[in-house]
């Protein structure tokens, strides 16, 4: 087998890495370096941070993992509507039934989540 | 990019042969439905009718469909005679667990938390055990299983075995967590059960990529069409095969992947206990049958000694750890686990009879571990059921009846003629030898022997010992649980007395499909 195909691959691999190394430390060297208690604290998509339980016996309150819960059913179901709609020619109204009843099934969970008071944040 | 506009194939489905399951899965996503709108004190009623319902009709259409014998939904799904077989067992199984799950008399409001977000221990969580009715997720959970089993069993390829895989197995691992009482013990083996199951399921996983390596198919005929006639190393099917292998034993219970059971037998509120011993092994053992049969037949000298050591293991672990046991509960969850090497002594006479027996005894060892499990829902004192075995001592004179009931049972499970127990192990025993495996019904015979001693033993408790202070009563259960326990009791009896029925049908629907 020929290796030497593959010898660029490796060469933008190391390019890349010293890149990012060359990166962090030249920053602090050349950088100004002037904190303030916004450009301190963690990321958070540009949300005031939560404070996070610190230590054992303190709880997460359970409707981050409702929420989450929730997103994942509906992120599985755009998974599955964009091949559906890409191929939707080709899949006919069997198809389309077919979506349907994923849709109304996925909706059933929603619907639960809706009644039983899982949307309601207090 | 532009799709091939008619090059696309609509898989045929016959929808009259997959009915069971969409009538289960139907009547689950109804069941969702009916604890989002229905009002919560009139829940109850119309899940108990919506199951019973649908696993009568499911139980009805596979019994009219018992002559389909076909690939369907693009060779997704093998519906030939062990998977309607064991459908159907999975359906009538499941209607009896599902008796039990649904008795109120025993305890006010029913042995499920009313809340389970209720923090365990707390005052407020004293106050809904006491008083509040139980909540009724369990029974559209329970439907989710079964529907998710009978997948299970007749799933053709190895992608559509772990959906629904996981399909059986997430309720399973809520169910474990909604006990009343005792509710961290619960919690615990829900948890446990859980964080141990993903792991099985990503080995599972793990095991389909490398036989997908190896034959770059998914499907059980095309796997088996590659073992004939590949010429690339085997490396990735042995590994796969083990992997695939260490995924439905655990299921099954079998040593040594059977550490998760006795604690998650222990903590699951008795009714999912008895749900899970009987209906997961169907599952996990029709999935077994059919992976070893359909798509590895023809390596069998290759991993006929690994399978059987492993029986050995799983005979020798549960007989002698069950002897230690002090709890009613645990002791049964070892049984369960000697048991396993029963069914896999008659797996591997891999051979028509093999699987024969191997359907025989699911049906029959079922239907009597819901019946024991029944009758511990019954022994109960103020904190709920006495599981300890000092507890049962006395028994006997406190109420003949049930402890005449559960004599019986260990009876059965002690595999003394007359009934079911040794007729199912009279049949894999007899298999095994046919395939040529007498070792292995060595040791089986070793380990029956030792698994009596701790079945008689509860036997001599509950008769020749006097009642003490701390003898718990016998409530007297309601019309559900004796339903279950009437069902239990008399299929052990009938299928000890008069197998043939049984047998006929099994050797009739004894033939995979490829």
């Amino acid at each position: 087998m020929n290796l030497g195909q593959w010898v660029p691959i490796v060469g933008l691999v190391v390019l890349g890495a010293l890149f990012a190394l060359f990166s962090v430390a030249i920053a602090p060297v050349v950088g100004p370096n002037r904190p303030n208690r916004a450009k301190l604290s963690a990321y958070e998509c540009g949300i005031e941070p939560t404070p996070e339980p610190v230590g054992s016996g303190r709880r997460f309150p359970v409707k981050f993992y409702l929420t989450a819960m929730l997103f994942i059913v509906f992120d599985i179901e755009i998974i599955f509507l964009y091949p559906w709609a890409v191929s939707f020619n080709a899949l006919g109204t069997f198809g389309f039934v077919e979506m349907l009843l994923f849709i109304a099934t996925a909706f059933v969970a929603y619907a639960y989540v809706w009644r039983r008071g899982g949307l309601d944040w207090d | 990019m532009t799709i091939a506009q008619d090059a696309l194939q609509l898989p045929h489905l016959n929808y009259g042969a997959l009915a069971p399951m969409l009538i289960l899965f139907g009547a689950a996503a109804v069941g969702v439905l009916i604890e989002a709108f229905v009002p919560r004190r009139s829940r109850y009623a119309l899940q108990l009718v919506l199951g019973l319902g649908a696993l009568v009709a499911a139980l009805i259409v596979v019994i009219t469909e018992s002559g389909t014998r076909e690939l369907t939904a693009g060779a997704a799904i093998a519906l030939d005679g062990p998977a309607l077989f064991l459908q159907g067992s999975l359906a009538a199984l499941g209607i009896v667990a599902l008796l039990l799950i649904a008795e109120r008399t025993l305890e006010p409001g029913g042995p499920f938390v009313a809340a389970a977000a209720v923090t365990a221990g707390t005052e407020e969580d004293r106050t809904q055990a006491a008083r509040e009715d139980a909540g009724t997720e369990v029974y559209p959970l329970l439907l989710f299983a079964l529907g998710g089993m009978m997948l299970f069993v007749s799933a053709n390829d190895l992608l559509t075995m772990f959906v629904a895989l996981e399909v059986f197995s997430l309720p399973l691992y809520l169910m474990c967590g909604l006990a009343r009482r005792r509710r961290l013990l619960s919690q615990e083996s829900a948890m446990k059960y859980f964080l141990l199951g993903s792991f099985a399921s990503a080995f599972f996983l793990f095991g389909i990529a490398m036989l997908y390596g190896f034959s770059g198919q998914i499907s059980f005929a095309g796997i088996h069409s590659a073992i004939q006639t590949s010429t690339q190393s085997t490396t990735l099917l042995y590994i796969g095969l083990a992997l695939v292998a260490l995924g439905l034993l655990f299921k099954a219970a079998a040593a040594p992947f059977h550490v998760w059971i006795p604690d998650v037998y222990q903590g699951a509120p008795t009714p999912i206990t008895a749900f899970m011993s009987a209906c997961t092994k169907v599952a996990a053992f029709g999935a077994l049958i059919r992976v070893l049969y359909v798509a590895f037949q023809g390596t069998d000298w290759d991993f006929r000694p690994v399978i059987g050591a492993i029986a050995v293991l799983t005979m020798l672990v549960g007989s002698i750890l069950s002897v230690t046991q002090t709890d009613i509960k645990r002791l049964l969850a070892y049984s369960s686990i000697a048991n396993a090497g029963y069914i896999l002594v008659g797996v591997l006479g891999l051979s028509k009879d093999g699987l024969s027996s191997t359907l025989f005894y699911l049906v029959t060892y079922g239907f009597t571990v819901i019946a024991a499990f029944g009758v511990v829902t019954l022994v109960r004192d103020a904190d709920g059921e006495a599981t300890h075995l000092s507890r049962w001592a006395g028994l006997g004179r406190r109420s003949p009846l049930y402890a005449g009931l559960f004599t019986f049972l260990m009876l059965a499970f002690a595999g003394i003629p007359l009934t079911s127990g040794f007729t199912g192990k009279f049949a894999v025993f007899a298999a095994a030898i046919g395939g040529g495996q007498s070792w292995l019904v060595v040791f089986g015979v070793v380990s029956s022997m030792i698994l009596a001693f701790p079945y008689l033993r509860v036997v001599v408790m509950m008769w020749l010992s006097e009642p003490g202070e701390s003898t718990p009563t016998v409530s007297i259960p309601g019309a559900l649980t004796s339903a279950t326990l009437a069902i239990g009791g008399l299929a052990t009896l009938v299928l000890g007395v008069v197998p043939a029925p049984l047998l006929d049908l099994t050797n009739h629907a004894a033939q995979f499909i490829r």
